[in-house]
């Protein structure tokens, strides 16, 4: 197990520094793109521009301007937004952070929370009309853009029915913290956590309806009946459990992807000020220094947060350990 | 991703098949009839060529139906409903008559779902949009289920160092969100308005293989890696050891033996690959990185709606219904076409 965490680490390693060339090498060396241009964004002035060339070294080597950027970027941590030369790409980041984590994880557990309960109620109600009731329901929940139904979400609660007793309790777009008013935070988070996770609510469901088909042929599920065991005993202290080990490594990675700027689309609809707001406002602007620091802040999370699925994997499954 | 690998080892039964309907058959007529006698997946099948004809008809039916140019602003015009003549820029309602309301839907053929911002006519745009949207989301889906399969098949054939190199790249791939790296390729290659000179190649920004490409590039590595893992199982398969002892070079070894071992996962995973492209040609073109003005997709229309959201949620709320529909048929579609090829086979993506 200590070998195995330690090649997944050194392997961890190498991708990161991999993700951080191919990042530097879209954004600097993408043939007939002027990166001292590209960096000061929209209607430079040449002082900026000149400003950009010296402090990354653009007339120096490849190898020699991907160190300067990485140590603007990891050890000096003072890479300046060029569309706001207020605005330090670092910290701005970090205080985005705790927005995206809100947004994420209220989501994350709704969804589990709804696709293992849709899961099993489609098996449990197998052969009648609630289990395609259920799949069609799922189906829809895939087939919704994400920004589209934030859209549909806000034109309900926000404007149609907004004054009935429904909908009055939604508070305007926007986010308050959690550490300056808990109730706020929480008003201000439903609709979006509704919208980011039903996606993944009917996608969880199908996933989890399958699976528990799949093993309730299995040996050791006609064992547990043989015993005499209750349907309800079966399903949940049986098929349940071994069905969890895809739904865990499935969660740890769909997890992973949001927190690293898949949140992006439901932050832009519903004005929440995280990381992926952050990207979209310096998409709008042009502004790369910015973009470039969330796209490698977002491979990172991704990447760190498939290693530890990878390990959790192997302590659940010891098979999947490579000699 | 153990959960994605694709085997078809034995023969088995769909409900209500007996063995005697084998007898005979190719497995593509067994999965062709199988997928016939699907009503559900045929009914997606028809409701997605619908929307595709519909929508190449754009043309059509904004000369001829309604009259209306739909990539024109129209801020002073007026358009004719019942009888009468009506602006198709009003001024505001309420007591001071602040601001410009776009005409709402006259459920006729000229601005039958009302006007954008712009004044243009919204319903022309969805199906012009649904037009731009599917030869996007098709074309990327297909480049990318070829590239992947072409990469796979090398991988899986020649292994070693041919395997590692195209493998570990594949990866790095993985690694990246993939709208964030769609946003950056985007960034990068839109940001010289006149385009990019490479070589004897010109990158257009306004041009849809922008998008076609990137959205292609992106999500190589979700069809690559199962497919690469078949085509390891079905390289050390016996019939695959006896055309080698026959002496069959590489390229009849990979295409005639390997290859149509191996096209049945490409099929199945086609239709949710282009579901896959449809959303994220939407969310890249409502991020403004994806189909660029004059021309509308989906995507824009929606993202064009916004401020008109309470309003006219019609302009944003119709190419939403579009996109739904086309991926909700998409995804029936390919659980049929899997369902078809495989009673037992387990395999979802998604997006």
């Amino acid at each position: 197990m200590l070998t195995f965490i330690v090649r997944r680490t050194i392997g961890l390693v190498v991708v990161l520094f991999a993700i951080t060339v191919l990042t530097f090498l879209i954004f600097f060396a993408t043939p007939g793109i002027d990166p001292a241009r590209q960096l000061a964004g929209r209607n430079p002035t040449p002082q900026t521009i000149a400003a950009i060339k010296h402090q990354f070294g653009l007339d120096r080597p490849l190898p020699v301007q991907y160190a300067l950027m990485m140590k603007h970027l990891f050890i000096s941590r003072d890479l300046v937004s060029y569309g706001n030369q207020a605005l330090k790409v670092v910290p701005a980041i970090i205080a985005a952070t705790p927005v995206t984590l809100s947004l994420v994880i209220g989501a994350a557990i709704i969804w589990v929370v709804f696709g293992v309960l849709l899961g099993l109620l489609a098996v449990v109600f197998k052969g009648t009309f609630v289990d395609p009731l259920i799949m069609i329901l799922a189906l829809i929940g895939i087939s919704m853009p994400v920004f589209w139904l934030g859209e549909v979400l806000n034109l309900i609660t926000q404007d149609r029915l907004h004054n009935t007793f429904l909908f009055h309790w939604v508070p305007p777009l926007g986010y308050v913290p959690l550490t300056e008013d808990p109730w706020q935070w929480f008003l201000h988070l439903i609709i979006p956590w509704i919208s980011l996770s039903i996606l993944y609510i009917g996608f969880y469901a199908r996933v989890l309806r399958a699976n528990l088909l799949d093993v309730q042929n299995e040996d050791y599920v006609r064992t547990a009946r043989a015993k005499g065991l209750t349907e309800r005993n079966v399903l949940v202290r049986h098929m349940l459990r071994t069905s969890m080990i895809t739904f865990v490594s499935l969660f740890g990675l769909d997890f992973g992807v949001l927190v690293g700027g898949g949140a992006l689309l439901t932050e832009v609809v519903f004005g929440l000020p995280g990381v992926g707001l952050l990207t979209y406002r310096s998409l709008v602007a042009l502004d790369l220094p910015v973009i470039m620091a969330t796209v490698i802040y977002g491979a990172f999370f991704i990447t760190i947060a498939n290693a530890m699925v990878d390990v959790l994997y192997a302590r659940l499954d010891p098979r999947i350990r490579p000699a | 991703m153990a959960d994605l690998a694709y085997e078809q080892e034995e023969i088995s039964l769909a409900p209500g098949e007996s063995a005697s309907d084998f007898a005979g058959r190719s497995p593509w007529r067994l999965a062709g009839r199988r997928l016939l006698r699907n009503r559900v997946a045929m009914a997606a099948l028809v409701l997605f060529l619908l929307i595709v004809v519909v929508s190449f008809l754009a043309p059509f039916y904004a000369h001829h139906l309604a009259h209306t140019d739909p990539f024109v602003s129209n801020l002073t015009g007026t358009t004719k409903v019942d009888g009468k003549e009506v602006q198709v820029i009003q001024q505001g309602t309420g007591p001071l008559g602040l601001g410009e309301i776009p005409i709402g839907p006259t459920w006729h053929l000229n601005y039958f779902m009302g006007a954008d911002e712009q004044g243009r006519d919204v319903m022309a745009r969805v199906l012009y949009g649904g037009r731009a949207s599917l030869e996007i989301s098709i074309g990327s889906a297909v480049i990318c289920c070829v590239l992947a399969l072409v990469l796979a098949l090398a991988a899986g054939f020649f292994g070693r160092s041919t395997d590692a190199v195209l493998s570990r790249t594949m990866d790095l791939i993985w690694a990246f969100p993939v709208y964030l790296l769609a946003i950056s390729l985007s960034t990068v290659l839109l940001t010289k308005p006149d385009g990019l000179q490479w070589g004897p190649i010109h990158v257009n920004p306004s041009s849809f293989w922008v998008p076609i490409w990137i959205i292609a590039i992106v999500y190589i590595p979700y069809v690559y890696r199962p497919v690469r893992g078949q085509v390891l199982s079905v390289r050390e398969k016996e019939y695959v050891e006896a055309a080698v002892a026959q002496g069959a070079s590489n390229f009849r070894l990979m295409f005639s033996e390997i290859l149509p071992n191996v096209i049945s996962t490409i099929v199945v995973m086609l239709p949710l690959m282009i579901a896959t492209t449809v959303l994220t040609e939407a969310a890249l073109s409502f991020l403004s990185i994806g189909v660029q003005a004059p021309q509308a997709s989906w995507g824009t229309i929606i993202d064009d709606g916004q401020d008109l959201l309470y309003t006219r949620p019609m302009v944003a709320i119709v190419p939403g219904i579009m996109i739904v529909l086309t991926v909700l048929a998409l995804n029936i579609l390919g659980d049929g076409v899997r369902d078809a090829l495989d009673p037992r086979a387990k395999l979802r993506i998604k997006g």
